[in-house]
C-alpha cells in the first residue's frame, strides 16, 4: 500500500528511499498509458495545473503539460514574460492570484533556490518543483533514475559516473541524492572550478578526468555545458573541455559494453558528446525524454492524491 | 479516525472460498463455449488472485488455460479528490489484443461499482471485446451505479459501515478467509 502523503514534490534530498521507490512504481504503471492507442486516463479529471516557469524551458514544460493532459488535467501555462512578474508583481502575489483561481497543483521553475519551498509554505496547491536555480530539479532526477533502473533492473552497486558542470547543475545534486539512497556508487568528474572536492561531504567520489572512469563505470551521465551560466573563471575554453571531459568515440569505446549513456538534454554535440555516440546503441537519451513523461504522470498523480490526506 | 472492532465475523473460510471459484470456473466455462477467445483479468490486488485461482480451476476442468490479464483501476478512478486515501498504481498487463475477445473481468469484493466502471474504461482504452462478464468472489450491496455481476461467490448482505475483509494465504499468509468487520468510531 502506498506511503505517500506529500502535497508538493520539491527536492528529492528530503524524500526516503521508500517514497522514491514509491514514485517509480506508479511511473512504470503510467508508462503503460503512453503506449496505448487512447494515451488518457480519467485520474486528475477536474483538477487544475498551472505550469508556472518564470525561467525559459521547452522541453521540462512540454513534459508536465503532456503529463498532465493524459491524466485529463486542465493546463494553464505561464511564462515569466507574460506574467505581472515583469511588472513588479512579487512571487508570493502571483502565486496567491494563481491559488485564487483555483489551481490545483503548480509547477514551477524559478532562477532562485528555495522559489518553490517558498511558495509551499504559503499556498495550499501542490508545487512541484520543476528546477529551482542550482538547487534541485526532482523530476529530471528521478527520470534519470528510473531510466537507469528500467535499463538495469536495479542501481544496487552500480558505479554512475555524472560528468560536467556539477556546481551549477540541480539536475547532479537530484540525481546525487536519488543514487545515494538507492544504493548506487556516485562518481563526480570535472574541473576542479565546477566539481569541488567539497562535494564529498554528499558521500561522492570526485575525480577530474573522464579518462578515470571509462573502464568502470555502469553509468555516465553527461550534464549540459550551461553557456548561460559559465563565468569565465570556472572555464578555460570548449576546446579545453572537449579534450578533458568530451565523451569522444574513442572514449566511448573503451566503456563497458553495457554503460548506459545518458544525457538531461538539450545536448550540445561534439561538446559533452560526439553526434555518433549521442546517436549509438548504449545512448538512452531519447528514452529518456520518454520516461520523464511516465515520472512527471507519477507525481502529479501522487501529489494531488495526497492532497487531503491527515498531516 | 476509526478502527477496527477486534470482533469479526468469518463469512467464508478456505474451503467455501475454494467452492465458490470453481462453481464460477465451472459457470463461466458453460456460458463461453470457445475458450480460446476468453481472457480471464482480475483487477489489484486480491482480484488478480481470485482470477489466477478461477485460471486453475478451469484448467482443471477443461484442460485448455484461457489467457490472463490485470487491468488497473486506480488510475482510471475519476474520485481522486474525494478518496482521501490513494491506490497504488499497478501496470495493465494483457498479453493479447482484446477486439473481439470476450473478458471476464474479476474482482474479490463488489461494492459501489466504481472499481468495475474503472475497469471496463482501462479496457475500452486497449480494444473493443466483444463482451464483458464481471464475476466477483462477494457481493456486499451498496451499488452507487447500474453495475451488477455474472458470476457471484456469495452474496454477503452488510451494513455501510462494515468492511469485507477477504485475505489469502499466499499474499497474506493468514488462512483464506472472507470476514465482515465492524468499524467503530473511536
Amino acid at each position: 500500500m502506498s506511503g505517500w502523503t506529500r502535497k508538493d514534490l520539491l527536492g528529492l534530498d528530503e524524500l526516503s528511499a521508500e517514497e522514491l521507490r514509491i514514485i517509480l512504481d506508479t511511473a512504470k504503471a503510467f508508462k503503460g498509458v503512453g503506449e496505448r492507442s487512447l494515451k488518457k486516463v480519467p485520474a486528475l479529471r477536474g483538477h487544475t495545473m498551472v505550469n508556472f516557469f518564470v525561467e525559459p524551458s521547452t522541453r521540462t514544460r512540454t513534459s508536465f503539460e503532456l503529463a498532465a493532459m493524459r491524466l485529463s488535467a486542465d493546463v494553464v501555462n505561464i511564462s515569466a514574460t507574460a506574467s505581472s512578474l515583469q511588472k513588479g508583481e512579487s512571487l508570493k502575489d502571483t502565486a496567491l492570484n494563481l491559488e485564487a483561481l483555483r489551481a490545483d497543483i503548480i509547477v514551477l521553475r524559478h532562477s532562485s533556490a528555495g522559489a518553490s519551498r517558498f511558495l509551499a509554505e504559503r499556498l495550499q496547491a501542490s508545487i512541484i518543483n520543476a528546477g529551482d536555480g542550482a538547487h534541485e530539479h526532482p523530476t529530471q532526477g528521478l527520470l534519470d533514475i528510473f531510466t537507469m533502473i528500467e535499463k538495469r533492473g536495479s542501481l544496487e552497486g552500480a558505479e554512475v559516473a555524472i560528468i560536467g558542470d556539477i556546481l551549477f547543475s540541480r539536475v547532479a545534486r537530484s540525481n546525487i541524492y536519488a543514487l545515494n539512497k538507492l544504493g548506487a556508487k556516485v562518481t563526480l568528474v570535472g574541473p576542479s572550478t565546477l566539481v569541488p572536492k567539497a562535494f564529498e561531504k554528499l558521500g561522492v567520489k570526485v575525480a577530474h578526468r573522464i579518462d578515470d572512469i571509462l573502464e568502470t563505470a555502469d553509468v555516465v551521465n553527461l550534464l549540459r555545458i550551461q553557456h548561460e551560466r559559465q563565468r569565465k573563471e570556472y572555464f578555460p575554453g570548449i576546446g579545453e573541455y572537449i579534450k578533458l571531459f568530451g565523451l569522444t568515440k574513442a572514449r566511448a569505446e573503451r566503456l563497458k559494453p553495457g554503460c548506459l549513456i545518458m544525457h538531461p538534454g538539450p545536448i550540445n554535440r561534439g561538446v559533452e558528446i560526439d553526434s555518433d555516440v549521442a546517436d549509438g546503441d548504449r545512448s538512452v537519451i531519447l528514452e529518456q525524454v520518454t520516461n520523464g513523461l511516465a515520472v512527471r504522470m507519477a507525481v502529479l498523480y501522487l501529489c494531488a492524491g495526497g492532497v487531503g490526506l491527515p498531516s | 479516525m476509526s478502527q477496527e472492532h477486534p470482533e469479526t465475523l468469518l463469512v467464508m473460510d478456505a474451503d467455501a472460498i475454494r467452492k465458490a471459484i470453481r462453481r464460477i470456473a465451472h459457470e463461466i466455462v458453460e456460458r463461453n463455449t470457445d475458450l480460446s477467445r476468453l481472457v480471464i483479468a482480475g483487477i489489484p490486488t486480491r482480484g488478480v488472485e481470485v482470477a489466477k485461482r478461477i485460471l486453475d480451476h478451469i484448467e482443471q476442468i477443461e484442460g485448455v488455460r484461457p489467457e490472463f490479464g490485470v487491468v488497473d483501476v486506480a488510475m482510471h478512478r475519476d474520485d481522486l479528490r474525494r478518496r482521501g486515501r490513494l491506490t497504488a498504481v499497478v501496470p495493465t498487463e494483457l498479453p493479447v489484443d482484446l477486439d473481439d475477445r470476450v473478458i471476464v473481468l474479476v474482482d474479490d469484493v463488489l461494492f459501489t461499482g466504481r472499481s468495475c466502471r474503472a475497469a471496463l474504461d482501462a479496457i475500452s482504452s486497449f480494444g473493443r471485446p466483444a463482451r464483458v462478464q464481471y464475476a466477483v468472489l462477494v457481493d456486499r450491496g451498496h451499488r452507487e451505479l447500474p453495475i451488477r455481476a455474472d458470476y457471484v461467490g456469495k452474496n454477503v448482505p452488510t451494513a455501510l459501515e462494515e468492511k469485507i475483509r477477504v485475505r489469502f494465504e499466499n499474499l497474506d499468509s493468514v488462512p483464506d478467509s472472507v470476514r465482515v468487520v465492524r468499524a467503530v468510531n473511536s
